[in-house]
């Protein structure tokens, strides 16, 4: 199995005035592709800080990090935007659905910045919204979908690209427990089918779902387990 | 470059953001519309000043007398000024060469006027057979009166249309019927127009040498008229007859002892004078309208930035979210530009179009006095549209461009 994630003595602060915020002090992290992690920790513990730098959102101040075997280094703004679109997918706590768009045009956003042309992008995007079971919502705006249902919209853009790694944030954090565990059951079936999924949560149900817990604590990882995977399928019906 | 995909894009933003389109396209439409409306009142207006000279032949100067305000060489201010057969034709001769035509004028007061028993009250004026030139006057039927008219001081009368219409039958040919003046039978020769219309057409000539013997007048006359030899530019004709109208006024003060600074002794009217002071009046109003239709554009302008900064504002999550997913920042301000130059220039062609058309349809139908067939130059109005286009591109790009540097994360957060 390949890595597809690997990152050595991260760190990452933060300038607040006078003031500096050191967030990450040294983070060595390794993903097998395939991996389903779940990344923990208290409120402020740097989790989305950590998963932005993964995201190529934001840089780190000093270490390595190698996607897929490539070093990150000194990416500029379009350079990052390419491998974001190509190796990267994103699910937010606030799912950040555009919300003129419908749930299909929504799902074919990546693909229209990787350059496929409109049916295709329409064919695959529809081929990705009956995966996460919303065929028939294809055409209605974020606003008339329940909070799981647009969670599952996002799911669904973020699997289009195709990427290497999709980056979770608190994607159960807006979301009941059932409809969580709903949503759970979507990323767990995508991981089956050899998605390497990190998910930022606070919650140990769902963290317990995924195959691997890391915690953060004082910017560094406090422990890094792996553990017996909890199928949401159980849970919901 | 075109991109089919960017335009569906673009379409899809425009048709599920219609009020903000709509308000964007509105103020740029508005501010060409004020624009064009305002240029074609401004043609309008020169053309109309242009035609109402063009009536009169336009370098005409005609001298009128008063009295004297001023003590000038011993002579007591109150005097009055009476002009001379000598003053003319010492004219005549000193500014030949400019001179195109001439005519002394002698009005007469109180004559009284028959056709066969029924009294006509108009005026009688007696002039050179130059004067048909000064005034423009066109033949109806028969002639003017003639040089050998005038030569040989014959009881000849030159009627107007007016006359004609209330003083004949329809069918009735005035030519060679005869007119009573002051008890004296003067034969009809011709009927004239003017195109100042029935207000000139209140009068009667006759020979100013019939006139002034018929009438006591002696030498007197009450108006000296002329006009001048064309000259090859406006700019010319109007240097031309400011020297003329200067030597002119020197000779005859220096003839009638009147002080060189009495503003009111010997009088002229200077067609050219005047034209040019209306052309310099419609310049000035002209500039006025171009300021204030360029102030419109650059309100128009303004109003376009500050609709695109609302809008970059208010898409900056969605600008947060198209980067996460893969947007260059290049192609976030080539998406913000395509929008607002596509909706600057549909509206802004829009906005041409439609103050054109109706400059076009109702331009001729204004009878406003002084504005005569609005219009507006084409290529005039294309060139605002295109500026205001590259105006609208640059109060696009800056809001587009600040879009595209925000921090993805910061973009994300913005509610
Ligand atoms: N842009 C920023 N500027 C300054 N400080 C920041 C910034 N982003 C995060 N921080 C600080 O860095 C620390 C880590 O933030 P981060 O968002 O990574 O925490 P987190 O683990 O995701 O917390 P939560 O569970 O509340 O989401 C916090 O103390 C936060 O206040
Ligand atoms: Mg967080």
């Amino acid at each position: 199995m390949a890595t597809m994630i690997e990152i050595k003595d991260l760190h990452k602060s933060y300038q607040m005035g006078k003031n500096s915020l050191h967030v990450l002090k040294g983070i060595d992290f390794s993903a097998e592709e395939g991996e389903l992690v779940a990344i923990m920790g208290s409120s402020g513990s740097g989790k989305s800080t950590l998963l932005n730098i993964l995201g190529l959102l934001d840089v780190a101040d000093s270490g390595e990090y190698l996607l897929d075997g490539k070093l990150i280094k000194n990416l500029n703004e379009t350079k990052a935007a390419k491998y974001r679109n190509k190796f990267l997918g994103f699910i937010f706590q606030s799912f950040n659905l555009i919300n003129y768009k419908s749930a299909l045009e929504n799902v074919t956003l990546p693909l229209y910045y990787q350059g496929v042309n409109r049916k295709e992008r329409q064919r695959k995007a529809m081929k990705y919204l009956e995966m996460v079971g919303l065929k028939e919502w294809s055409h209605h705006l974020p606003n008339e979908l329940s909070g799981g249902q647009k969670q599952r919209v996002a799911i669904a853009r973020a699997m289009v690209g195709e990427p290497k790694v999709i980056l979770a944030d608190e994607l159960t954090g807006a979301l009941d427990s059932t409809t969580s565990y709903e949503v759970m059951d979507v990323i767990q079936k995508i991981n089956d089918q050899g998605n390497t999924i990190l998910v930022v949560t606070h919650e140990n149900d769902i963290a317990h779902m995924c195959k691997r817990i890391i915690y953060l604590k004082d910017g560094v990882i406090e422990e890094d387990k792996k553990i017996k995977q909890v199928r949401a399928s159980e849970y919901v019906q | 470059m075109f991109d089919i995909e960017r335009w569906q894009e673009i379409f899809d933003t425009i048709r599920k953001n219609k009020l903000r389109t709509f308000l964007t396209g509105l103020s740029v439409a508005s501010g060409i519309f004020i624009l064009v409306i305002l240029l074609g009142f401004g043609q309008g207006l020169q053309n109309g000043v242009a035609n109402e000279f063009a009536e009169d032949a336009s370098n005409r100067i005609w001298v009128w007398t008063q009295t004297t305000t001023k003590e000038y060489k011993g002579l007591n201010p109150g005097r009055p000024i009476q002009l001379r057969n000598e003053n003319h034709k010492f004219i005549e001769r000193q500014f030949k060469e400019e001179l195109d035509h001439r005519s002394a004028v002698f009005r007469i007061r109180d004559a009284s006027v028959y056709y066969k028993k029924e009294v006509l009250s108009y005026s009688v004026q007696g002039i050179s057979y130059g004067y048909q030139f000064i005034d423009n006057q066109h033949m109806s039927a028969g002639r003017f009166i003639n040089q050998l008219d005038e030569e040989s001081a014959a009881k000849v009368v030159v009627i107007s249309n007016k006359i004609r219409r209330e003083v004949f039958d329809k069918d009735q040919d005035p030519v060679n019927e005869f007119l009573d003046i002051a008890g004296i039978k003067f034969k009809i020769v011709g009927v004239y127009g003017d195109h100042g219309g029935d207000r000139e057409e209140e009068r009667i000539f006759i020979p100013i040498t019939t006139a002034q013997r018929v009438f006591n007048g002696a030498d007197r006359v009450n108006n000296l008229s002329y006009t001048l030899k064309p000259a090859s530019s406006f700019n010319e004709a109007v240097e031309a007859s400011l020297n003329f109208d200067e030597g002119l006024q020197k000779y005859l003060r220096e003839a009638h002892i009147v002080a060189p600074d009495d503003p009111s002794a010997i009088n002229t009217f200077n067609s050219l004078r005047e034209a040019r002071r209306y052309y310099n009046l419609v310049d000035g109003m002209k500039m006025f309208f171009w300021f204030v239709g360029i102030c419109t554009i650059i309100a128009g302008v303004v109003g376009v930035s500050n609709i695109m900064l609302i809008v970059v504002k208010d898409r900056t999550r969605e600008i947060g979210i198209r980067k996460a997913l893969g947007a260059k920042p290049w192609s976030i301000i080539a998406m913000i530009l395509h929008e607002s130059t596509f909706i600057t220039a549909i509206s802004g062609f829009g906005g041409l179009i439609f103050s054109m058309a109706i400059l076009e349809f109702l331009g001729p139908y204004i009878e406003i006095e002084y504005v005569l067939n609005p219009s507006v130059n084409f290529n005039v109005a294309i060139s605002t549209v295109f500026v205001l286009i590259l105006a609208g591109m640059i109060a696009g790009f800056f809001p587009a461009w600040r879009a595209a540097r925000i921090h993805t994360i910061e973009a994300l957060r913005d509610e």
